[in-house]
């Protein structure tokens, strides 16, 4: 029998996907699921409409509107559709709209109860399983690794590639083990993990790799903790970031619309049994992290691994040793408007944000809301906005009465969609002011211009919302 | 896509590390249905200062970047290749690139060439006194007036495609028959793969 040598996680599903592989080692990699969305798509449809191709398997392709979205009301009193101001921003909605249907593709509409953000709809729907190989023309795909499978953003040329021909031609990365021992300390997080990871690992530490996550910590995760986890391994440079599925994920699978049923849902737990590193596989490279030593973590600066503990203060450029990250470090805090040696507790904020595919699941929305409850915002909080991942996250919220803790604290409860996590649509951070948010990408301007990010967890979000500054969640709590 | 064999002119020596698509195309650009004119977009935030190097005079059309380690990384946009197109870069030079943004390049007949930081830090001074460079996708070697020659790896694969412009849309639908092959292969192993997807 072939591949009778101990194979990482990552090779099994790799394996079980190549179609061809050339002599130059480049693959025809089959592609299982498809995600789309308004922004990255519009020249893809064009692509295929132009060279009169057509979708070779519309049936696994989904596609969802989010990221220019507005957040606010989508329809009126009456039940009819609020048109979107932006006419860009309209165009773009307009143009998927009519595309899906056109190429045979499933939509799910801006004011169905399903709509939401891309990353969190595909694990919601059961349209993401183990061991499939899952893309999407956005970075965050990775996310869907929480859930077991090969998922990683693609291009726009990418995406027409895979509307063509259902595969990709890929060279095969290389497989990194992040091994975690011990456990995560209370009030600390999935998100503070990941942050302290990407510290750890640096942002470009993951090029060329697929990362996948080991260790006790992992496997006593939630689903949702998991995908959290995995979003951000583009943040690490990582292509993909994945976890081997186990019975918590088939528990969350089970039942789902569009996961299988009966003897087919049989037959797949049975194959997803399987994926696991084998004992003995080798990595081309291992970290190990104890997470015992994780406080939660916020950045300070303008790239994910910029990171500190939230008992720690505002580093100097001089405290690090490569030149030129010193350089990128001077730089980072004129844009974040920090002094070096400040406590990070002292960093006032005027803006909360909690939402993204990151954390706007409703694990993240109970964490924020067990903060808030009884609280309000501090004064000098001028905005704080929840955004659910989905429109089902928002009414279980809602039945669970969430929004009126959100509301009661001074947040306003938001739509399903990307929102302020990039500067695309109309939630944005104004120049010059400070944001703590629980989204993935604390670049210069990603929540508008002039925007200064602090990413931190949804609990340390709610933390900063009450005391109007980056605060540790684990002294409110007592 | 245009086929791409030789770049020479000059070099723009930018440098920076960890430079983010939300760097080269700002998200409000992204609300285009095409891929032109996004030029005007490219490194806004850069270019809003007057004395920004992209829009130095001794710069106009210059066809290379100089750029460094992870240039690229975050966002998956495409609209980072196309405005660097639209911007008139043919080629970027650096130690390290995110891989989504060196496929999204390629596709787009743009060279994302890899040198070690020392081969690196000596183009930005050649690129700083004013002088071209020149690179040979063919030979894969990056010359300067001074002599210098360094030679850099490229995926025979991406080398093939960007000498012959190629669409890989095309090359992948010569393969059509093996792709069908395969899929009736799994449908029949595992059905449960495309089970709920016809609901
Ligand atoms: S929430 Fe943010 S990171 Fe996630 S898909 Fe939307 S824009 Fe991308």
């Amino acid at each position: 029998m072939a591949n009778t040598a101990p194979r990482t996680l990552y090779a099994k599903i790799w394996d079980d996907h190549v179609v061809e592989t050339r002599g130059d080692g480049t693959a025809i990699v089959y592609i299982d699921r498809h995600l789309v969305h308004e922004v990255t798509s519009p020249q893809a449809f064009e692509g295929l409409r132009s060279a009169g191709r057509s979708v070779r398997r519309p049936e696994l392709t989904l596609a969802v509107p989010d990221h220019n979205l507005p957040t606010t009301a989508r329809t009126d009193a009456n039940g009819a559709r609020i048109p979107i101001a932006d006419p860009q921003s309209a165009a773009q909605l307009a143009a998927l709209e009519r595309n899906a249907p056109e190429f045979g593709i499933r939509y799910i509409d801006a004011t169905a109860a399903e709509q939401g953000i891309v990353h969190v709809v595909g694990p919601e729907q059961g349209f993401s399983l183990p061991g499939t190989t899952i893309v999407c023309g956005d970075s965050h795909t990775a996310c869907h690794g929480g859930l077991g499978a090969l998922a990683f953003g693609i291009g726009t040329s990418e995406v027409e590639h895979v509307l063509a021909t259902q595969t990709l031609l890929l060279q095969r990365s290389k497989a990194m083990e992040v091994r975690v021992t011990d456990a995560l300390g209370p009030g600390v997080t999935a998100k503070d993990l990941i942050l302290h990871i990407i510290g750890e690992i640096g942002a470009a530490g993951g090029t060329g790799y697929v990362i996948e996550y080991r260790g006790q910590v992992f496997e006593e995760m939630s689903v949702e903790e998991r995908l959290t986890v995995c979003n951000m391994s583009i943040e690490a440079g990582a292509r993909a970031g994945l976890i081997a599925p186990d019975e918590t994920v088939f528990r969350y699978l089970k039942n789902r619309p569009m996961a299988p049923k009966g003897t087919d849902w049989d037959a797949a737990v049975r194959y997803w049994k399987t994926l696991h590193s084998d004992d003995g596989a080798v990595f081309d490279k291992s970290v190990e992290i104890d997470a015992s030593t994780i406080a939660p973590t916020v950045t300070w600066g303008t790239s994910p691994e910029d990171v500190v503990p939230i008992s720690g203060a505002v580093p100097a450029p001089e405290d690090f040793a490569d030149p030129s990250k010193q350089a990128a470090a001077a730089k980072s805090l004129d844009y974040m408007g920090l002094t070096p040696g400040t406590a990070m507790t002292d960093v006032a904020i005027e803006n909360v944000f909690i939402g993204s595919c990151t954390n706007s699941r409703i694990e993240d929305l109970r964490s924020a809301a067990k903060v808030l409850k009884g609280r309000v915002k501090a004064d000098n909080v001028r905005w704080a906005i929840v955004v659910p991942g989905s429109g089902l996250v928002k009414m279980q919220a809602e039945e669970e009465g969430l929004d009126q803790i959100f509301t009661a604290a001074g947040f306003e409860w938001r739509e399903p969609g990307c929102s302020a996590c990039l500067g695309m649509n109309p939630d944005k951070v104004p120049a010059g002011e400070r944001c703590a948010s629980t989204s993935n990408r604390n670049f210069v301007g990603r929540q508008g211009p002039g925007a200064r990010t602090h990413l931190v967890s949804p609990a340390m979000a709610a933390a900063a919302a009450v005391t109007g500054r980056l605060a540790d969640v684990r002294t409110l709590d007592q | 896509m245009d086929a791409i064999s030789r770049v020479s002119g000059r070099a723009i020596a930018f440098g920076a590390k960890n430079v983010d698509t939300d760097i080269i195309i700002p998200a409000k650009w992204l609300k285009t249905i095409t891929r032109e004119g996004l030029g005007e977009g490219a490194f806004e935030t850069i270019r809003a200062d007057p004395d920004n190097i992209f829009d130095a005079p001794e710069n106009a059309g210059a066809p290379i970047l100089i750029a460094g380690d992870n240039f690229g990384c975050g966002s998956s946009r495409e609209h980072a290749a196309w405005a660097m197109l639209d911007l008139g870069i043919k080629a970027v030079l650096a130690p390290s690139y995110s891989d989504i943004f060196s496929g999204n390049a390629v596709k787009n007949g743009i060279l994302p060439i890899v040198l070690p930081q020392s081969a690196i830090d000596r183009l930005m001074e050649v690129a700083k006194a004013g002088e071209p460079i020149d690179i040979d996708l063919d030979t894969q070697t990056v010359t300067t007036p001074f002599q210098d020659r360094f030679t850099f790896d490229i995926d025979p694969f991406r080398k093939h495609c960007l000498l012959g412009g190629l669409d890989e849309v095309a090359l992948t639908l010569d393969s059509q028959e093996i792709i069908g092959q395969f899929e009736s292969r799994r449908a029949s192993a595992q059905g449960w793969l495309t089970a709920g997807t016809h609901v």
